[in-house]
């Protein structure tokens, strides 16, 4: 079926309401990659197994992430006139335990992470209650989602579809919301409006720089060419950073949505989406989608009966970290290596194949259905006065809560590490947060109280990027933090300007020296002088950047690196060229944990006596500290 | 020598002349034989008239192309940041212990190859190790062994993605 009117369009969204809040009742399991990873196709498969051995009446589906990674595989349940129910940590062991409990309409409270009374379609702006009147009396005692500290602080834009609808449904992408922007556009405005209202809204993009989306897309549009594309950067290459996999694997209609309505404010006729090979999942949920709009004539030629034509294309990347720079992007999808280019020219003027190219990042993308669909306006009371809207930040490392958070620009990060991200495990103490992947810094202590905004985050030495949070606690080692960035980025250098790929080499070999035991005075300073060089005379970003994480190490952690250098001594001990092992006789119960995971046999001892590790023989590879119950190796 | 030049002949020609499929042809080749064999790339370059230094330089850009074979099963050690500091490194060696192999190598009996790999995007679960299609999350290196098995034995159909119980 074609959709050629806002009478199919409702027709549609009726379809997917059912399915969204069907009469019977129906469990959804997050089948990302994470929850994937911890188990929910086992408990997906034992759902639909138990379910058809009981007779029982239930729908099984899958959806995306919601976010709250550490509690993975999430099971859903909405059942009528119930609030909707989330349960953590589900195994396929719980199944039958859960399956009772829908029959008889109990909760088992002990899994259960929260409740939702209702569900906002953000990109309509309406609500819908889970059930009418008074609640259940079973469930009134369960937290509310939007009371739990993991979501309290969060506004869901770009991921607003994550965890709520199938992926593979486009009935259930429309019957929230989903494309109505798109009808709105090739109906009642003019490309100059769209533009105008992206403008107003104050995006910008979210792949890291902060370039202000509206403006990319009007220089765009004046580009003079018969021929002008649109590429959604979907290589995501920063570690630490997850949030285009999750928005692709678990709301792919909302990025092609976006990528439309971009094609027709800019006069574009061709898209190419540039996944990086290393998410076979959400190169597999945006080919369904992209069939899944061909057939219903939202691709392709003459799209909603508006005489506008535009296709997608994915384009599979191949394992390069440069490849998300843009013009190293555009050279990849042309088949060439990965090799960035000098700018001027800009791609929005020349771009692939040499014609005007419109490049944003998944997560811009996203939010444009929504900004079209509330108005510029809207999306601007959200944020800080320069940064507008919201970000998707994963927050990941030494933290209780890790997941994928989206939260108002500006709030700080002391409120996203001890709020949202509910604090450093172990009774750890907080020492720096990273953001920015490999082209940012690390933030101390002494400035939590920042907001976070692309040009706070400037001031204090380190940038947005793609929005990766990486917290570390004072068991990690800055020195060996700034040693792995260079490390990487020397790795990824595509090695066309010899001060990124032979002062990243040489900064890796500094670093190196001085976590081995080998630095010696100076060697601060030379790295100093090596990172400005490096910063100022290379090509693209991720030479000029690759000094960062080197310097702001520097700036907020010197007396690391001097430990090191003076001391010989590493005082997160984590160098191992610096830490000896050994046993505390006091706290050892003799259990022989430890001696039987040793790979070298250093530990020998005797059941229920304090066991001895001979230090010529350790190798220093931790398996005894992962196994030992009491705490009693001591590193030092 | 290539088992089935017919394969790659049919692989190139399916793509037609066009330069900007030389990357999607390296990967499908890449698919069919875990690596890609130097044979392929020449074929390549006769059939597109594309320089064959331009094959090569292609194909040895790119982490995701083996110019060397590669194992049965493909293990792949995220080390990404998040995966760096919970102990991504610890893990890549004791899997070299296990297996004695180098990151980077392939067993002698062709079974596995150990490879890290830079961020697969599941920075909650770290550390985390892919081994083909699966995805290990929290793995310790008291976990290693179990996880390993499962796949020296062959038996993947009972293999469950989910973290071994410590």
């Amino acid at each position: 079926m074609r959709i050629q009117s806002l009478k199919n369009l409702e027709g549609m969204k009726k379809k997917g309401l059912r399915s969204l809040y069907p009469d019977e009742t129906k469990v959804m399991v997050g089948m990302a990659t994470c929850g994937l990873a911890t188990g929910a196709k086992e408990v997906f498969e034992a759902l639909k197994k138990e379910a058809e051995k009981r007779k029982q009446k239930i729908l099984v589906t899958k959806t995306g992430c919601i976010g709250f990674c550490s509690r993975e595989p999430l099971v859903d349940v909405v059942q009528k006139e119930r609030p909707r129910i989330t349960y953590g940590e589900v195994d396929a062991k719980k199944v039958p335990g859960l399956l009772d409990d829908l029959s008889e309409g109990k909760v088992s409270k002990e899994w259960v992470v929260g409740k939702m009374t209702e569900d906002e379609c953000l990109a309509e702006g309406s609500k819908r209650r889970y059930f009418e009147g008074e609640e259940p009396e079973e469930t009134r005692e369960i937290p509310s989602y939007d009371e739990l500290s993991f979501y309290k602080k969060q506004k869901k834009i770009a991921t607003r579809n994550c965890g709520f609808i199938d992926p593979e449904s486009i009935e259930e992408y429309i019957a929230r919301g989903g494309y109505f922007s798109l009808h709105k556009v090739l109906t009642d405005m003019e490309p100059e409006q769209v533009i105008g209202d992206i403008k107003k809204s104050g995006l910008r993009g979210r792949g890291g720089a902060g370039f202000p989306t509206g403006l990319k897309w009007e220089i765009s549009r004046k580009s003079r060419s018969g021929t002008k594309y649109i590429v959604c950067n979907a290589d995501e290459g920063d570690p630490g950073a997850y949030m285009d996999r999750s928005i692709l694997e678990g709301d792919p209609h909302t990025v092609l949505e976006g990528m439309i309505i971009g094609a027709y404010a800019i006069g574009a006729s061709e898209g190419y989406i540039y996944c990086r090979t290393e998410y076979p999942l959400a190169i597999e949920e945006l080919s369904i989608a992209i069939k899944k709009a061909r057939e219903y004539g939202l691709l392709g030629k003459n799209i909603m009966g508006s005489g506008m034509d535009f296709d997608i294309k994915i384009s599979e990347g191949a394992g390069a970290f440069v490849c998300g720079e843009e013009t190293a992007l555009m050279a990849s999808i042309e088949g060439k290596t990965g090799e960035p280019r000098m700018r001027p020219p800009f791609p929005s003027e020349s771009g692939l194949w040499g014609k005007p190219t419109n490049i944003n990042n998944v997560e811009t993308w996203a939010n444009v259905p929504v900004i079209i669909g509330r108005g510029g306006d809207w999306y601007s009371k959200i944020g800080t006065k320069e940064s507008k809207g919201t970000k998707v930040f994963s927050i990941v490392g030494k933290i209780n809560n890790t997941g994928l958070v989206e939260v108002p620009m500006g709030i700080t990060l002391k409120e996203l590490v001890e709020d949202v991200g509910g604090g450093i495990p172990n009774n750890r103490e907080f020492k720096a947060v990273q953001t920015g992947g490999p082209s940012g810094g690390c933030i101390p202590k002494s400035l939590l109280q920042l907001p976070v905004d692309y040009e706070e985050l400037a001031k204090a030495g380190s940038i947005m990027g793609s929005g990766g949070l990486i917290v570390m606690d004072d068991e990690t080692c800055m020195v060996d933090v700034a040693k792995y960035f260079i490390g990487f980025l020397e790795d990824e250098s595509c090695g066309k300007c010899l001060s990124c790929r032979e002062g990243t080499e040489r900064m890796r070999e500094i670093l190196e020296d001085i976590t081995e035991g080998r630095g010696k005075e100076g060697d601060i300073e030379l790295l100093e002088s090596l990172a400005a060089v490096v910063k100022d005379v290379s090509l693209c970003g991720l030479g000029s950047t690759a000094p960062n994480p080197v310097l702001s190490t520097i700036q907020y952690f010197r007396d690391e690196y001097e430990a090191h250098i003076k001391e010989k001594r590493c005082p997160a001990r984590v160098c191992r060229a610096l830490v000896q092992y050994r046993i505390d006789p006091e706290a050892c119960t003799g259990c022989r944990a430890c001696l039987t995971v040793c790979p070298e046999g250093a530990i020998t001892g005797e059941r229920k006596k304090a066991h001895v590790l001979d230090r010529k023989k350790c190798i220093k590879c931790g398996a005894c500290v992962e196994v030992c119950k009491p705490d009693a190796i001591i590193v030092e | 020598m290539i088992s089935n030049p017919g394969k790659i002949s049919s692989i190139i020609e399916s793509f037609g002349a066009a330069g900007g499929s030389l990357i999607s042809m390296l990967q499908e080749i890449q698919a069919e034989y875990h690596y890609l064999p130097r044979d392929a790339l020449v074929l390549i370059a006769e059939r597109t008239g594309l320089p064959l230094s331009q094959v090569f330089s292609t194909a040895t850009f790119y982490n995701a192309f083996s110019l060397t074979p590669r194992g049965k099963h493909l293990i792949s050690v995220c080390l990404g940041t998040a995966c760096h500091v919970r102990g991504g490194p610890k893990i890549t060696d004791k899997i070299g212990r296990e297996l004695n192999v180098e990151a980077g190598a392939t067993t002698d009996d062709l079974q596995f190859t150990l490879e890290t790999v830079r961020c697969v995007g599941c920075c909650a679960l770290a550390p985390v190790v892919r081994i083909d299609e699966d995805t290990h999350g929290h793995v310790t290196q008291k976990k290693v062994p179990a996880i390993l098995k499962k796949y020296a034995r062959g038996d993947k159909q009972d293999e469950d993605t989910k973290p071994q119980e410590s």
